[in-house]
Parts: structure tokens; sequence; C-alpha cells
């Protein structure tokens, strides 16, 4: 079970890294333009807009620590 | 064009990493001896191969566009990581990447450990450069997978890796000290611009967006990604001049 939780945790630091809050936004921006997408809208817009406010929170986050 | 922002990336990205093994090895194998270091950095090389040659068809295999929406989200997450401590770094709230210092520490540590010989190996120094070697080699195999795969070419991004890796380990050979001079922010600044671009595109495409112009719009997307990095940098550093008055 400790190798389980050892091994997950691995992949998760691997990937996420220490800012789980980002990877959530990203995951958010993506829904966000698939969903524009679906509605027949142009969709190209969302992610570059969504990437600078997950990265301008991001950087406040981390001056604030 | 995206064939030379491929193998750039890959190059760039694999270099800085090389750099960080290459830091803990020489450590390793100058505390702890040459045979075992040199023995770790091999066996963490068999590992890497057999990721990649295990990894490598499977990623062929998944539609391009699941591929690229997975691919994406995975070097958006990771190009923000790189983008956010190098925009930290450029405007003076993180410490600049001390290859020196982190040489002196890795030193000190492997100087002060106990030695446990198993085989005629010091099993520390050969712990030691093989996770240095894995670490940072998974991050280049990840990059090289993804990247490869996404673009339809693998042997590219190898190329790019490969360059790579015989740029730093013969100068880490040749001068037999940590690469301090090498402008790693600048490098990681790049990369993080590269993964973020490529992860905006991909992963739009992924999820059903069309960009106006197709490919050329990459183009597009790199010039937003430095443009909106620099504009952050500049605030933070006007943020820092106001809470630490020089």
């Amino acid at each position: 079970m400790k190798k389980i939780v050892a091994f997950g945790r691995f992949w998760w630091n691997f990937v996420v890294g220490d800012d789980w809050l980002s990877a959530a936004g990203v995951a958010i921006a993506i829904g966000a333009t698939a969903a524009v997408a679906a509605g027949g809208v142009a969709a190209w817009w969302v992610l570059p807009v969504a990437v600078l406010l997950v990265l301008y929170v991001s950087l406040r986050r981390a001056i604030a620590a | 064009m995206t064939a030379g922002f491929l193998v750039l990336s890959a190059f760039l990205a694999s270099a800085v990493e090389f750099v960080e093994a290459l830091t803990i090895v020489l450590a390793s194998g100058v505390a702890r001896g040459w045979r075992s270091s040199l023995i770790g950095v091999a066996a963490a090389t068999v590992v890497l191969a057999a990721i990649v040659a295990a990894l490598g068809p499977a990623l062929t295999v998944i539609p391009l566009s699941a591929l690229r929406l997975v691919v994406g989200a995975l070097l958006l997450v990771f190009g923000l990581q790189w983008l956010r401590k190098a925009i930290l770094r450029a405007s003076g709230f993180k410490a600049l990447h001390d290859e020196h210092a982190i040489f002196a520490t890795e030193l000190e540590e492997a100087r002060t450990a106990e030695r446990l010989e198993r085989g005629g190996i010091d099993w520390y120094g050969f712990t030691l450069s093989f996770k240095g070697v894995l670490l940072e080699g998974l991050e280049v195999a990840f990059i090289v997978l993804t990247f490869g795969s996404t673009q339809g070419s693998i042997p590219l991004a190898a190329l790019g890796a490969a360059a790579a890796l015989v740029l730093v380990a013969g100068i880490g050979i040749a001068v037999r000290a940590p690469l301090a001079r090498v402008p790693e922010n600048t490098m990681k600044f790049a990369v993080g611009v590269m993964l973020t671009t490529f992860g905006i595109f991909w992963a739009t495409e992924g999820a059903g967006g069309h960009w106006p112009g197709s490919d050329a719009s990459l183009l597009g997307v790199l010039a937003f990604v430095i443009a909106s990095s620099a504009l952050l940098v500049g605030v933070l550093r006007r943020r820092r001049a106001i809470l630490v008055p020089a």
C-alpha cells in the first residue's frame, strides 16, 4: 500500500508539481474551450486568455507565499 | 517551421535537465568514486531507454486529436511551472539556480554519507547518480515522447535531446566542473515559453478548436506567450521595487 501511495505521489509531484491550482485552471480552461467549440463558436482565443489569467494568479500566490 | 521548433524545444529542455544531472553525477563521482557513479548513470540510462521503448510505440497508436488534447494539457501544466519559476527568478522573487552551490551541497552530503559496499559498488554513489539521471532524464523522455508523437516525429525530437546530451556531457568531461556559466534561467524561460506555446496550440486543437491560419498561428501564440511573460516580469519587478526598496 505504501509503495502505491509513494508511486502516486511521485507522479503527482512530477506532473502537477507544487501548484495544483494551475493544473486545475488548465483543466477548466480546456473544458471551456471544448464547450465553446461545441457551441459552434470560434474557440481559439479561450486558452491564451485563460493561460495568462492562470499564470498571473499563480505568480500572485507564489509571491504571497 | 514546427520541425525547427520541435528540435529546438527538445534541445533546450534536455540541455537544462542534463546540466542538472551533470552536477549530481560530478558530485557523486568526486566524493564516492567514478566507478559506482558511472554504473548508476548506465543503469538509469537503461531504465530510461526501456521507458521510451515501451511508451513510444504505444503513443503512436492513440488517435491524434486525443493525443493532442492530453499532451497539450500536460505540456501546458509543465510549461506554466517552468514559466512561473523563470518569471519569479527574472523578477528577483526567487534566487537564481546556482550550480556551484548545489554542487557544494551535494558534495558535502556525499562525503559525509556512510559507505556501504556490495559487489564492489558503493551504493550511495550508485543511488545518487541513478536517481539524479533518472529523475532529470524522465522529464527529457517525457518531452521527447510527447513533442515527437504529437508532431509525428519522435526521431526529430530525440535528435534535439541527443545533441544536448553530447554537448553537455562533452563540456562536462572537458571541464570536470558544474556548468555554472550556462544562462540557465534564460534557457528555462525559453523552454517554459515553448512548452506553453505548444500546450496552448495542441490543447485547443484537441478540444475541438481551430486556429485561424492553421499551423502558421503557432508563431502568433509564441509571440503572445513571450509578450505576456515579459509583461508579467515587468509588473513583478515594479512590485518588488515597491516591496524591497534599494
